[in-house]
């Protein structure tokens, strides 16, 4: 399988802190890797700079084989990648068909026949066709992560970052957001998922990395994760969360 | 209170209302050009103090600070007699557009600064995150949104702007009020206070009311739109 994303050597510092220690990682393509970890670990940091909205203070991130710099990275992220957020961060002024239509058309030249065809196509997907004239802010949580799938997915990229899309929604809407998730796991687009979803983590990773103190320590399948892994803080972490 | 319901007085102010409508044309005139150089300079300057780069937000942060202490006066004087006594040719309505653009930009300057700074980091990065460049994130995605915060300050500006051409009085000034005192101290037209300053402040009033209230109803729509459900929904 092609490799999709690298990580190599990467480290973070927020000022003193140490956030990403040497972090190496390799995505392959159609791969969907979930990223667990207790808060704090560099979970999110590690996402974010995959696509270089944190740019690592050393090291080295490839995309599709090329590395990213300062220079090309909006070229590299608008070619290859998009980004679902936990806020969701829809834009508030544009209606939902303006936020799905709005990069298709200005940075990748759909016209707006094709860029409108492809946001009810995605809108579709994920079962919100009746809401393309509403403004974001008239829509659920779970309504808004949805679009933000659909606005992610309207770019086409081959790769979809999401960076725990279901921590800031209630309870009842988280799992309509996972099954719009579960559904594009099917499809070969190259998925990294932060998220604290167990079940989620279970059904759909093809590979889980657990990561600690800004370090990924441990990573292997679904299976090997959840039955076999031996390291203490894993078992320490899954200890506490699949209690409730 | 006789000179104020004199009818000679107000007859004066008739026989002479040509000087008052030259004196609120150039007001307007010089408010209107050094409006537009205000919002270039506010937007650049804001703009710049908001990027990330050092060097940038350092020069927006000196032209802002010079600009917005010292005494609009000053620059006038400044930019007029320093010209003047340089030998370069100046010009009256030319000081009052460059003097006060220039001075209304630092604090057209400092609103943009603020809206954008208003605007949630998400933003931007989702922005970011599909692809788009500094100038088209500004552009489509952050200024549109900080527009309800810029605009009730941005107005503010305007009708300050409007009224601060009565600072240009100091240098000989064509403006509206520099001409009304000119008319009530001229030897042959002078004695009618109380009716040509009520007609220089009614002039004032009805350009700078409107102007202020039409921002507050604009900023109202824009608030609405957002927060309010459109039932525009394909049927």
């Amino acid at each position: 399988m092609n490799e999709m994303i690298r990580l190599e050597n990467v480290n973070k510092m927020f000022g003193d802190l140490h956030v990403l220690k040497n972090v190496n990682l390799t995505v392959a393509e159609g791969e969907k890797l979930v990223i667990i970890g207790p808060s704090g670990s560099g979970k999110s940091t590690t996402v974010r700079c995959m696509n270089f909205l944190e740019e690592p203070t050393t090291g080295k991130v490839f995309i599709a084989g090329q590395e990213m710099t300062h220079k090309n990275k909006r070229q590299l992220v608008r070619d290859n990648m998009s980004m679902v957020f936990q806020q969701f961060n829809l834009y508030p002024h544009m209606t939902v068909l303006k936020n799905l239509t709005l990069a298709p058309m200005k940075l990748h030249h759909k016209s707006k026949e094709e860029a409108e065809a492809l946001a009810y196509h995605y809108l579709d997907v994920v079962g919100l066709r009746d809401k393309a004239h509403v403004y974001p802010a008239t829509l659920s949580g779970g309504q808004q992560q949805r679009i933000a799938i659909a606005r992610a997915l309207c770019c086409q990229s081959r790769i979809i970052l999401f960076d725990e899309p279901t921590s800031a929604l209630d309870p009842e809407t988280i799992q309509e957001v996972l099954d719009v998730m579960i559904k594009l796991a099917s499809e070969n687009i190259t998925m990294v998922v932060v998220t604290h979803e167990m079940g989620f983590a279970r059904k759909v990773a093809d590979r889980i990395v657990f990561m600690a103190d800004g370090q990924i320590i441990e990573e292997g399948t679904p299976e090997h994760f959840f039955e076999d892994a031996q390291n203490p803080r894993v078992q320490q972490f899954l200890g506490k969360i699949l209690k409730h | 209170m006789d000179e104020l319901f004199s009818p000679e007085a107000w007859q004066k102010l008739w026989t002479y209302r040509a000087t008052f409508l030259t004196g609120f044309g150039n007001t307007l005139r010089t408010a209107a050009a050094a409006l537009l150089l205000a919002l270039v300079l506010g937007f650049l300057f804001g703009l710049m103090a908001a990027s990330g780069k050092p060097l940038l937000r350092a020069l927006a942060r000196v032209y802002v600070e010079c600009i917005q202490n010292t005494p609009v006066v000053l620059q006038m004087c400044f930019l007029y007699y320093v010209l003047a006594f340089s030998s370069v040719k100046t010009d009256i309505i030319a000081t009052g557009i460059v003097s006060l653009g220039v001075y209304t930009g630092a604090y057209m300057a400092e609103v943009v600064r603020a809206g954008i700074g208003s605007i949630p980091k998400g933003q931007f990065e989702a922005a970011q995150s599909q692809g788009f460049g500094y100038f088209s994130t500004m552009w489509r995605i952050i200024l549109p949104q900080s527009i309800k915060i810029i605009l009730p300050p941005m107005v503010n500006q305007m009708v300050n702007l409007i009224k601060n051409t009565s600072c240009l009085y100091i240098v000989g000034g064509a403006d509206l009020i520099s001409l009304t005192y000119s008319f009530v101290t001229g030897a042959s037209t002078g004695g009618a206070y109380a009716p040509a300053y009520i007609l220089c402040g009614v002039l004032f009033f009805c350009i700078c009311y409107p102007l202020s209230h039409l921002a507050t109803r604009w900023e109202t729509v824009l608030k609405r739109r957002e927060s309010q459900q459109h039932l525009k929904e394909a049927a």
